[in-house]
């Protein structure tokens, strides 16, 4: 039999659901947040999911989503549903489009790439060439980048 | 292909490298007959090598000379304004404001690539880092055409610094536009071919093989393409005085080939190719060389005027 975890409804902020199973955590460093604000958070992992089979799901109080936190999201959880909450309501469902370009976001690992050559007008730029797994390719220089170092750019570190 | 860019050998088609190999073919006959050529009269290519470079840069040189037109070379960094501490996009920007096409080479990797996205004349490519090297590739090939008839259906050996070094990496991506019998490549276990490259001839359908050995494939071979294994590549002296040896190109070795093998190499050669393979029949490197005018003719006057 199978038993429903309850977690109250919040009244204003995001939840942000199909996060591929495990990477709540990662999804939660991406917001900087770390449960210190002092917000109401509720994060849930490795259920069971229709549409993935597993997935993790991250409730925030208090917090909207900037373009950029959207966009990096989306590179880890491709199939992430974004809930807009007000007054209790989801007010907008937002589902997360991998793009087939990213701009500006991450570092290529090549050091003798183009783009960290420092003082040069230029921001790094990547093909999206799968999405699962992850691999984006440096659209100067040909390296790529895969999932474990795309999340440790993004998370800053611990991966 | 007028306005393009040429930044890698994969961005063209074998039918516009057929068409460039045809312009070629009429470049050569008329540089053979001293017919003088006022095709890019008028016209001024900028070459900035912030790398060194001997056979590119004079042979880019020469075709826009033997084309008619004219060309300005960006002086070494110590006395330009790079030394004042000019970026490369500033330093770009202003050659693209004085000439109609400019050529690159750089030490770092995309150099070209960002280029050619500042500038509004065309941008090609001389080599940038261990990436790419496209004209070089189209000499290669073309030599091949020249010296055999056609560049389907052979068998080919690349030997060298597959890894590294770019006129490999450029001579071998320009193969799988067309349709090899079979690639051997052959290198040290260290320098062995990247695996983005086993990729594309892998999707296009190029029968290859890894080789760590010259001798065991040698009599396969219809044109063997030599290249240089640089001694800063290996950490170790030692290993790679170990190492070079089995990668030297001699007359003994070429005992074992067949006759009508076409030995190519993009020059400069230290000792991986003995001189005592100059005077014999495989030697058509110093040719290929040569037609690096030709063909940079034909690129030029197709980019500049279609």
């Amino acid at each position: 039999m199978e038993r429903e975890l309850r977690v109250s409804k919040i009244r204003e902020g995001t939840v942000i659901d199909h996060i591929d199973a495990g990477r709540a955590l990662h999804v939660l460093r991406i917001l900087g947040l770390t449960g210190a604000e002092g917000l109401t958070i509720a994060v849930v992992m490795n259920v069971p999911s229709q549409k993935l089979g597993k997935k993790d799901i991250v409730k925030v109080e208090g917090v909207e989503l900037e373009e950029e936190q959207v966009s990096k999201i989306a590179l880890i959880a491709p199939s992430a549903t974004i809930n807009i909450i007000k007054n209790y309501e989801v007010v907008e469902k937002v589902k997360v489009r991998v793009p087939s370009i990213v701009e500006g976001l991450l570092k290529c690992a090549n050091p003798n790439c183009v783009t960290n050559m420092p003082r040069e007008p230029i921001k790094s730029r990547f093909k999206v060439a799968s999405v699962r797994p992850l691999k984006l390719v440096c659209e100067y220089c040909g390296t790529e980048l895969n999932h474990d170092d795309v999340i440790k750019q993004l998370t800053g570190g611990a991966a | 292909m007028k306005g393009k860019d040429v930044l890698a050998i994969l961005d063209f088609s074998r039918q516009e490298l057929e068409t460039l190999f045809d312009e070629a073919d009429l470049m050569l006959s008329a540089l053979e007959r001293g017919r003088s050529l006022r095709v890019l009269e008028g016209y001024v290519m900028a070459t900035a090598f912030f790398e060194p470079s001997t056979r590119t840069k004079l042979s880019f040189q020469t075709a826009m000379l033997r084309l008619g037109g004219s060309y300005i070379d960006l002086p070494p960094e110590e006395v330009s304004s790079r030394a004042k501490g000019e970026n490369l996009a500033d330093t770009i920007r202003m050659l693209d404001s004085y000439a109609d096409v400019i050529v690159i080479r750089h030490r770092v990797e995309g150099a070209a690539r960002f280029a050619a996205e500042i500038a509004a004349h065309p941008v090609i490519n001389g080599g940038d880092g261990t990436r790419d090297h496209p004209t070089q590739a189209m000499i290669d090939l073309y030599t091949v055409r020249r010296a055999l008839g056609a560049i389907d259906g052979l068998a080919y050996g690349v030997l060298g610094d597959l890894k590294y070094g770019r006129a490999a990496r450029s001579f071998i991506l320009g193969l799988s536009l067309f349709r090899p019998k079979k690639v051997y490549l052959i290198s040290p276990p260290q320098l062995a071919c990247r695996r983005d490259v086993l990729e594309v001839l892998e999707e296009r359908g190029v029968e290859y093989e890894e080789a760590s050995s010259l001798a065991s494939v040698i009599g396969e071979l219809d044109v063997l393409y030599v290249t240089r294994i640089q001694r800063e590549r290996f950490p170790d002296p030692a290993e790679y005085e170990k190492v070079r040896g089995s990668y030297r190109v001699s007359l003994e070795v070429l005992k074992g080939a067949k006759e009508g093998l076409v030995v190519l190499h993009p020059l400069p050669r230290v000792d991986e190719l003995a001189f005592d393979v100059d005077g014999t029949k495989h030697a058509w490197y110093f040719t290929q060389a040569a037609f690096g005018v030709p063909v940079r003719m034909a690129l030029l006057k197709l980019l500049l005027k279609g």
